[in-house]
């Protein structure tokens, strides 16, 4: 991922005994896999099965050939468990390379939200109001309902679905996070 | 059809195996594999060995691999044949045994249709494997045989799995040799990182109380591991001590030995944990076994941990200096690096550390009584002790598997090893019943040896059918049964944890062994006091054939040392008199298992 690649053999080390009880801090780790079936499968057993946390995971394929995808996780736990989960993922046999973008320098997260208002009166003035607040698109409109779409950061997401929830929130449909690295990293197979 | 004949999905499979070097198959047929059956009928070059069940294949593959270093390999039928070797596939996988599973699968276009015999065997598998596959399409197939056994075999080694619908096996299908590609996505790093090796060069000339712990890891990366670990052990001068798995890449009865530790380990193995400042873990897992309470283990340490493995690295201690490698390429380069390095080693540390180690060892913690007057009840230690004795006298390459219990902390305890390879149990998941298929394997691989199953009477019931493969294929295989009708080890803990309730732990309605043994063809042999134990074992060693020895010995022994669960390395039971130490254990310890 950066110019001066560590030897492949280099484990973290932590700085104290007392890593292990660190506080909790969420994690956006990406994963390159190889398309082959029950890829998402064993990622997702691995969470379940060793007791980690999933607070996102999305999955697409992103080559010109479909044979690879990216599967971003965002988690949290201690810094000795998400190394864990790092190294479990590694691990696995159609893993390519995994990135922790939270930790390795700025990225950028996002996701896209659709978000159903059945309301009248003011309610329904003031649901477009907070939507174009939020700039968020109507993609959908009855004479009861709206549907917005948004795309941004998780906690604005989560900000304008709260602030529509008294005014006749009805239906929620998140893609959860998809994430990148700011500047020229990539998250590409070095072999 | 060309000019060529086209070779059917089941003969590209074989050629396929051929190509890897596969001599031998344990295997039984089903109506989902009988192309592959058919073909294996129509050649010569790989011998098929009819097991009685399928878990005794994987276990028979497990022990074929481990005795010799080469891939196990199972073919079992679709839907039971592939859930009843699950339990192997979870062994290997614990153990990190390479083993390659052929499943029979229904047809590719009845495939989700609940058809008979049908089980969604890579669904199952997946947590149970290290890899697998299902083959949709024929092209895939050689493929896919030559990626499975490179990943069985390298990194750390595990169970791979191939599901094969029998449409695959029957359609005509191309053939591929093994690329010499690395493979796209798996890449396991063999090479340690020559920084991290300084430092853990320089910690250890540093040290005052070093230890070196090596485990299963050693023994997977071959012989010159084993050897590399020896000598470096001997150029430092220091102790060495064992986790179960690793027996027999350290010769135990060097001096600088101190035994096996964990749970049922020495005194002076444990207590040399406990108190080292600086300690090097090759190849081994810090599984809970072996560190009893975690915040307790080790405190005053520095921790060098070498694995091939990142994820089993932090993963339940936190070390100081982590080393991503293969066993044997780290003890050459930790050797190397310590001829390199001029920095003195701190010789008079160790020799006051040494005198520390003496005097744990002086406590002789393995230590047992057994009455030697004619008539007396046999001690299973005794039996054990003199098993290994009389074996030795033979002067035979001998080989010993277990099953589950104290029976095998036993035979880990007092049978020596001195060579890698020679010790097969079944140690991360515990499978009772592993040690008689894991013998049968075995035999099979080294057909002169001395091969001897120390098991249970409970456990070796639990794939005893097995005894008909040792007759079939006329495998001299010793059954050596420390029989104390109970289930000794849930018998001890009940005694120590659960004020003496014996649920369901005693043998009750045993069969007769020595004829269970007749009537398969074998021989057996009875031993009731201690004058008779050598004549049965010196009887049982010079028969050529399948023996069951029963060997009764007391009933309420119980096996120690032993660290109780959710204690620390220096709060051992040392025997019957510290036996109260287990009433302090906490509501925390009894949740453990
Ligand atoms: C398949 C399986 N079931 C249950 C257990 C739990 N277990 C561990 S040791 C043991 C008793 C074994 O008895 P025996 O074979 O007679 O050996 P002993 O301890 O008496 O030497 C049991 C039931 C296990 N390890 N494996
Ligand atoms: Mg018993």
């Amino acid at each position: 991922m950066s110019d001066e690649t560590p030897h492949p053999a280099a484990a973290p080390t932590f700085s104290s005994r007392e890593a292990a009880a660190l506080p909790r801090r969420s994690a956006t780790i990406s994963v390159l896999v190889e398309n082959e079936s029950g890829v998402l499968a064993r990622v997702i057993g691995l969470f379940a099965g060793r007791g980690y946390n999933i607070d996102s995971l999305t999955v697409a394929s992103v080559d010109a050939g479909g044979s690879r995808s990216r599967i971003n996780i965002v988690t949290s736990g201690s810094d000795m468990v998400i190394e864990q989960i790092k190294a479990q993922l590694t691990r696995l046999v159609p893993v390519y390379r995994i990135a922790e973008l939270s930790q390795e320098g700025p990225h950028l997260a996002r996701e896209l939200a659709m978000v159903k208002v059945i309301s009248d009166g003011a309610n329904r003035a003031e649901a477009l109001r907070l939507a174009e607040a939020f700039r968020a698109r109507v993609i959908d409109a009855t004479v009861e309902s709206f549907v917005f779409e948004l795309t941004g950061g998780t906690q604005k997401l989560d900000s304008f679905i709260e602030l529509l929830r008294p005014i006749g929130l009805a239906e929620v449909s998140r893609t959860g996070v998809a994430a990148i690295a700011r500047g020229t990293r990539m998250l590409s197979s070095k072999h | 059809m060309t000019a060529i004949q086209q070779q059917s999905g089941a003969e590209i499979l074989l050629r396929a195996l051929r190509d890897q070097g596969v001599e031998v198959i344990f295997g039984y047929p089903g109506g989902a594999v009988l192309p592959i059956y058919d073909a294996i009928y129509q050649q010569n070059s790989i011998r098929h060995i009819l097991v009685r069940h399928e878990q005794a294949a994987v276990h028979a593959a497990e022990g074929y691999a481990r005795s010799t270093g080469k891939v196990g390999v199972v073919l079992v039928t679709s839907g039971p044949g592939a859930t009843n070797a699950v339990t192997g596939l979870v062994d290997a996988l614990m153990d990190s045994i390479p083993v390659v599973c052929l499943t029979g699968q229904v047809p590719t276009h009845l495939i989700g249709n609940d058809a008979f015999q049908e089980a969604d065997t890579t669904g199952i598998t997946r947590a149970a494997t290290k890899q697998n596959y299902l083959v949709r399409q024929s092209e895939d197939l050689a493929r896919t045989v030559h990626e499975a056994f490179h990943i069985a075999r390298s990194g750390r080694p595990g169970p791979v799995l191939i599901d094969l619908p029998k449409d695959i096996l029957i359609a005509p299908a191309p053939y591929q040799p093994a690329s010499a590609e690395p493979h796209r996505s798996y890449r396991p790093v063999t090479e340690p990182d020559p920084s991290r090796i300084k430092e853990a060069v320089r910690l250890l000339k540093s040290a005052k109380r070093p230890i070196v712990y090596s485990g299963g890891g050693v023994i997977n990366a071959g012989d010159a591991a084993s050897a590399a670990l020896v000598e470096f052990v001997r150029v430092t001068g220091m102790p060495c001590t064992s986790t179960l798995m690793g027996l027999g890449a350290y010769p135990s009865n060097d001096p600088q030995f101190l035994g096996m530790l964990g749970m049922h380990g020495t005194y002076e193995a444990n207590n040399a944990m406990h108190g080292c400042d600086v300690m090097l873990n090759i190849g081994a897992r810090f599984d809970d076994r072996v560190t009893g309470r975690l915040n307790a283990f080790s405190p005053d340490s520095r921790k060098i941990h070498a694995d091939i493995d990142p994820s089993s690295i932090n993963k339940n201690v936190v070390v100081d200096v982590p080393i991503i490698g293969d066993a044997g390429l780290v003890m050459q380069a930790l050797l190397a690096a310590w001829h390199a390095d001029d920095t003195r080693q701190d010789r008079e540390g160790l020799a006051s550390w040494w005198r520390q180690i003496d005097a744990w060892r002086a406590v002789d913690s393995l230590k047992f009584t057994q009455n030697p007057a004619p008539g007396s009840i046999i001690k299973p230690q005794h039996a054990i002790r003199r098993l290994y004795e009389i074996t030795r006298e033979t002067g035979r390459d001998t080989f010993i598997s277990t099953e589950v219990g104290q029976h095998q902390m036993w035979a880990a305890q007092h049978f020596r090893f001195d060579k890698p390879n020679r010790w097969m149990t079944s140690g991360g998941l515990g499978t009772m019943g592993y040690g008689l298929p894991a013998a049968a394997g075995v035999q099979i691989a080294h057909p002169d040896a001395l091969v001897i199953d120390v098991a249970g009477e409970a456990s070796i019931l639990m794939n005893i059918q097995e005894m008909a493969t040792l007759a079939q294929y006329r495998l001299p295989v010793k059954v050596f049964i420390l029989n104390n009708q109970y289930m000794g080890m849930v018998r001890q803990w009940q005694e120590l944890l659960h004020g003496s309730r014996y649920s369901e732990s005693y043998s009750e309605a045993l069969p007769d062994f020595v004829k269970l043994a007749d009537a398969f063809h074998g021989v057996g042999l009875r031993a009731t006091s201690v004058d008779d134990l050598d004549r049965v074992i010196r009887e049982m060693i010079a028969i050529d054939r399948p023996v069951i020895a029963d060997i009764c010995v007391d009933q309420k022994e119980n096996c120690f040392p032993m660290i109780p669960s959710g204690a620390a390395h220096n709060e051992m039971i040392l025997g019957p008199e510290h036996q109260d130490r287990a009433a302090a254990v906490t509501d925390e310890g009894l949740m453990l298992v």
